[in-house]
């Protein structure tokens, strides 16, 4: 039980890595699998940082009295992931309102429906 | 005698190249066209000539370039068998142009421009084989032969060209990606070398019991010499025009294939080798059986350029069985197979071609008295005929002789037996064609009086080569020499 | 001139640049300043290739000493990978101009920053030491593709762009985690680094487990089948220039983290000991290669067709990684330059065709020979070479992949490449025959051939393609000692 416990925190990465791939796959709603993406890549986000922390360990602050710090370069790294999750989801959403723009909708089904219909391959050209 | 300029190996194989590409350009101009087509013949004719007293005397050119893998170039050696394909097929185009371009013009063919230079480069591939240093550029320039024949098969863009077409590229790229690659990479693999090498580069390299497969592979990869079951091709050629059949079908893609397979033989596998080890002795029966499979199927057809296809697929055999039996005799034999069946065939094609023009017909059992109508044309005919037979008095009689005398000596009975039946089968199936032409009463149509021939460059085309079926008939010394050279 | 002061410059030149490329106005700054950092880096990455040699070259970062400071770590198999990149790259923008111009015409200078900033981040990924690095650069090169995908004419570009986001986040998400296994075991990210630290915890399931996420994302990355979904959508409804830049380097780049993560990280005991590596590869490699080509062979838009065809040649390069040997290690890597370069010339070639008739469908294609006569012309030439016709670039590759088949005593391999290369027959001579043997179609407006800026360019590339298939002295060498580096037996 104590072992259970005790990895708590990748407990809860597991979960969340299971949802947000699960619903990246399911869904299919285009925000929705934006949000599902965001999700899985935050589990792992949990996952660097769970590693960072050092049994007993303080903040990597280097002040007086203090002998064991936490790991800071998971943070570090994290930090630069964070922004390119950020940046991922910036272009996913805009993909996404350009394609309902042009296609009227987001959703898949829907979307093979009227992709079945496409006359040809530039309708640019024909237009 | 003036002595002519020797060119290196890569400038006479460029001239029919270059030659392609002056026809291509001059596409708007039909004289200065044909003007192109004759001058680029001669030089060549011209440039691969002056290579003979060199070759002769033992020193030919030697050119290499780039380097494609370790240990294997691109190059070129100029050495007798080579300098035989070469003039051979040369010495023909001068024949062919004057043939083809009487021929083309009066069954009123168009896109000539790209016919001639699909000709011209087909002329160039083939001496690009006869020239090449290793294996590998020899398979290039063989796959360009492949291709640029192609346009040539299906010129007349009708639908069962364009049939044959697909027929002859498919079975000529897939025996040889699919046999001749894999043993041209085996036997990189176990050598580390391609080049040609007098007395063989696999002696001591492969294990004995591999080299008959290995024999195999190059034998059947080398789908332009016809073995059966990869002689389907040859007869699908037929739907292109005359000339192409008779220069190319007859001489240069088919000779390229059994040159590649002396020369195989000579050079990688090797004479001695063949010999200690009977390698090639079990492709030696399967050309005896397509010797006598081909002729049983040539009886029953009446097309006359198939059936005359059909002939062609048994006479190569012949040379495959000089180069697998492999005793001198049988070399020397194969050798000369190549040049005398050229001549022969060629006048066989050259004929068809003119009854063609000058009647019409294609069938067999049309012909009947049309040789009293067309007596040049029929005479011609029979004067190959004979020859292909190999009766005395006629060329292809030496080689025949000592391909027999060459399989006696390995006491090779099948082999024996299959050339005696050939010879027989020769005359029912071909040289039926004369007789009756001569003999029998007029078939329906076929005018009775008077003289309605070819035009009269074809007629000299075709007196050209029958000449020469009796001229190295009385004057083979210098072929023999030349094999004898190769094997000595 | 010091080779390793100039070295970080191959990244820098095309990262910081971009920035300036997307201030720029009109259509020819941009475009000119692009073709400028390709030539600089060309020439910069050709440099570097003449000079890597035993020990790799290496630059520290803001002087932070590696393992703590992010190290660029250059050796002839990464030295070469940016070289092929930059040299694609220069190929696609001089060729690009005009078709760039008719499919984006407005705003070009957001179109080459982001085209800077892919090129920037495929040779970070290549020249980087640093794994976390990888990924940085791996996610900056995939967004800026994304949106380079988007800017395609076809609306379906959008999706196919949103699709590969999809799938493209997810894979380098599990690199990341792969990563961070890796990181959490030995507490290091140097690659050299871990390669020291991770024998002594190799035999753990946290290392098996990255090994396992990383292979696969970057198998995602590569399109290495079945996860090859997103690319061939990615590269039909993309601009054509993207096309042709993406399909000469993308994958290729993929597959060079992935082998530098096998032999370098991981070290060749290490990777093919931990799991059943090389069966495993060779069985996605042939299953690619077969189901590729197959696809590829009744598909009727020829942009997805070559896409088909590029998962195909995926399949023939992890071929080459999975027999585990110098020579099949070598085929990879001459056949990553020429697959670049025949896939290169087939796409500029189909995209000179798209310039005049705007339609990538075979049916478009009928007739289109006799009109075009120079551009289909160099498409049947570089066709050959996808094939691996003799006195082509394309039969160096196959060459060693049969030599490497028969070495590692494989000799089945060679028929079932033989039977992979019929099938490259049969498609490419779909096309051959709709151009030259098809009566045009008689609704369509007859076209004439294309203009010399993109005729010039498609048949540079072409004669590259027979050039370095008579003399193979640099791309052979170059591919020999970049698998002689990565298996240590230099």
């Amino acid at each position: 039980m104590s072992t259970v416990l005790s990895f708590f925190n990748y407990w809860v990465v597991v979960v969340l890595m299971m949802i947000g791939f699960y619903v990246v796959i399911a869904r299919g709603n285009m925000i929705k699998k934006v949000m599902g993406l965001t999700l899985f890549q935050t589990s792992v986000f949990f996952m660097f940082i769970s590693a960072g922390k050092v049994a007993g360990g303080a903040t990597p602050i280097v002040r007086a009295g203090v002998e064991v710090y936490s790991n800071p370069l998971p943070h570090v790294l994290i930090l630069t992931a964070i922004v390119v999750g950020v940046a991922t989801t910036a272009v996913a959403l805009a993909l996404a309102v350009r394609i309902n723009e042009s296609f009227g909708t987001i959703e898949d089904d829907t979307l093979q429906d009227a992709l079945l219909e496409e006359p040809s391959d530039r309708p640019e050209d024909t237009a | 005698m003036i002595s002519l300029p020797v060119l290196s190996p890569l400038t006479v194989i460029a001239i029919p190249f270059a030659g392609a590409l002056a026809i291509a350009l001059a596409h708007r101009h039909a004289r200065l066209r044909d003007a192109l087509g004759w001058v680029a013949a001669l030089i060549f004719l011209t440039t691969v000539i002056a290579h003979v007293p060199s070759v002769m005397s033992g020193q030919g050119a030697h050119q290499w370039f780039g380097e494609l893998i370790p240990g294997v170039r691109i190059g070129f050696v100029i050495e007798p068998l080579g300098l035989l394909f070469a003039l051979i097929g040369a010495s023909l185009w001068v024949v062919a142009t004057l043939y083809a371009q009487s021929y083309m013009k009066t069954l009123g063919y168009q896109h000539l421009a790209r016919f001639f230079a699909c000709y011209a480069i087909a002329l160039g591939a083939a001496a690009g084989i006869a020239f090449s240093g290793n294996l590998l550029t020899l398979f290039i320039f063989y796959e360009v032969l492949t291709l640029s024949t192609y346009p040539l098969v299906t010129h007349s863009g009708s639908e069962s060209a364009r049939q044959g077409g697909r027929v002859y590229l498919f079975y000529l790229l897939a025996s040889s990606i699919g046999l001749l690659l894999p043993a041209i990479v085996w036997t990189y693999a176990a050598t580390g070398t391609l080049d040609f090498q007098t007395g063989g580069i696999i002696e001591g390299h492969i294990a004995p019991h591999w080299i008959p497969i290995l024999t195999g592979l190059f034998a059947f990869g080398i789908g332009k010499a016809a073995l059966m079951p990869m002689h389907r091709w040859l007869p699908s050629a037929m739907v292109a025009p005359a000339p192409v059949s008779a220069l190319l079908h007859a001489v240069a893609v088919v000779k390229a294939g059994v040159f590649t397979i002396l020369k195989v033989a000579i050079f990688v596998l090797g004479v001695d080798t063949l010999q200690t080890t009977g390698a090639g002795l079990w492709v030696a029966w399967v050309a005896a059986f397509t010797i006598v499979a081909a002729s049983l199927v040539a009886l029953g057809l009446d097309d006359l350029k198939a059936r005359l296809a059909y002939s062609t697929v048994a006479q190569l055999s012949y040379v495959i069985i000089g180069a697998m039996v492999a005793t001198p005799l049988a070399i020397i034999g194969g050798v000369m197979q190549m040049l005398m069946h050229a001549v022969a065939k060629i006048t066989l094609f050259f004929s068809a071609g003119a009854i063609q023009v000058a009647h019409d017909r294609k069938k067999i059992k049309e012909l009947d008295g049309l040789g009293r109508v067309m007596p040049f044309t029929f005479t011609f005919m029979t004067i190959g005929i004979l020859s292909i037979i190999g009766l005395p008095l006629f060329a292809g009689m030496w080689s025949k002789w000592y391909l027999v005398l060459g399989s006696l000596s390995d006491e090779q009975w099948i082999v024996v037996g299959a050339l005696l039946v050939s010879s027989l089968l020769n005359i029912l199936y071909l040289l039926i064609i004369p007789i009756r032409g001569f003999f029998a009463p007029a078939a329906p149509g076929v005018p009775t009086q008077g003289i309605h021939e070819a035009p009269w460059a074809q007629r000299v085309a075709m007196g050209m080569t029958a000449s020469a079926c009796l001229i190295l008939f009385f004057f083979p010394e210098p072929v023999f020499n030349l094999a004898k050279g190769l094997i000595s | 001139m010091d080779v390793v002061a100039w070295m970080p410059f191959i990244v820098l030149t095309p990262l910081i640049l971009s920035a300036v490329v997307a201030l720029l106005p009109g259509r020819f700054a941009p475009w000119g300043v692009s073709v400028i950092v390709a030539v600089v880096i060309t020439a910069l990455s050709f440099w570097v290739l003449g000079h890597v040699d035993e020990t790799p070259i290496r630059y520290a970062f803001g002087q932070w000493p590696p393992p703590i400071g992010i190290e660029y770590r250059v050796d002839a198999a990464n030295a070469w990978v940016a070289f092929i990149v930059s040299a694609i790259a220069l190929l696609a923008l001089v060729w690009g101009k005009a078709s760039v111009d008719q499919e984006i015409p407005e705003r070009q200078s957001v179109f080459y920053a982001l085209f800077l900033l892919t090129l920037a981040g495929l040779l970070g990924i290549t020249l980087t030491g640093d794994a976390f690095n990888v990924f940085v650069f791996l996610e900056i090169s995939s967004l800026s593709t994304y949106a380079l995908i988007a800017h395609g004419p076809d609306r379906r570009g959008l999706l196919a762009s949103f699709r590969y986001l999809i799938m493209g986040t997810i894979g380098a998400t599990f690199v990341l985690i792969g990563i961070g296994f890796l990181y959490m075991m030995t507490g290091t990210l140097n690659m050299a680094d871990l390669a020291e630290r991770l024998p002594a915890v190799a035999d753990t399931n946290a290392i098996r487990a990255g090994f396992a996420f990383i292979v696969v994302g970057l198998g995602l990355k590569m399109a290495l089948l079945p996860l090859h979904l997103w690319l061939p959508n990615a590269y039909a409804y993309a601009p054509n220039m993207v096309t042709v830049f993406l399909a000469g380097t993308a994958t290729k780049v993929a597959l060079y983290v992935l082998l530098r993560f096998i032999y370098t990280v991981f070290g060749f005991e290490g990777s093919f000991g931990m799991l059943p590596l090389a069966p495993l590869l060779m069985t996605l490699a042939i299953a690619g290669m077969v189901v590729g080509s197959w696809v590829a062979m009744f598909e009727p838009n020829l942009k997805r067709l070559l896409a088909y065809s590029s998962v195909a040649q995926v399949g023939y390069l992890v071929l080459g990684v999975s027999l585990v040997s110098v020579v099949g290690l070598t085929a990879t890597f001459v056949h990553l330059f020429n697959h670049a370069l025949m896939k290169a010339a087939l796409f500029m070639a189909l995209g000179t065709v798209m310039y005049q008739t705007g339609s990538a469908r075979i049916e478009a294609f009928y007739g289109i020979g006799r009109q075009m006569p120079w551009t289909m012309s160099a498409f049947a030439v570089a066709g050959l070479s996808l094939i691996g016709v003799p006195a082509t670039a394309g039969f160096v590759s196959k060459w060693y992949l049969i030599l490497a088949s028969i070495e590692a005593g494989h000799p089945w391999l060679v028929g079932l490449i033989l039977i992979t290369s019929f099938m490259a027959v049969f498609y490419v001579w779909r096309v051959i025959e709709a151009a030259w043997f098809k009566a045009p179609n008689e609704q369509a407006k007859p076209v004439r051939e294309a203009p010399l800026c993109l005729l010039v360019p498609l048949w540079l590339t072409v004669l590259l393609n027979l050039y370095f298939g008579l003399d193979t002295r640099l791309s052979l060498g170059a591919a020999t000692r970049a698998a002689q580096t990565l298996l240590g037996s230099f």
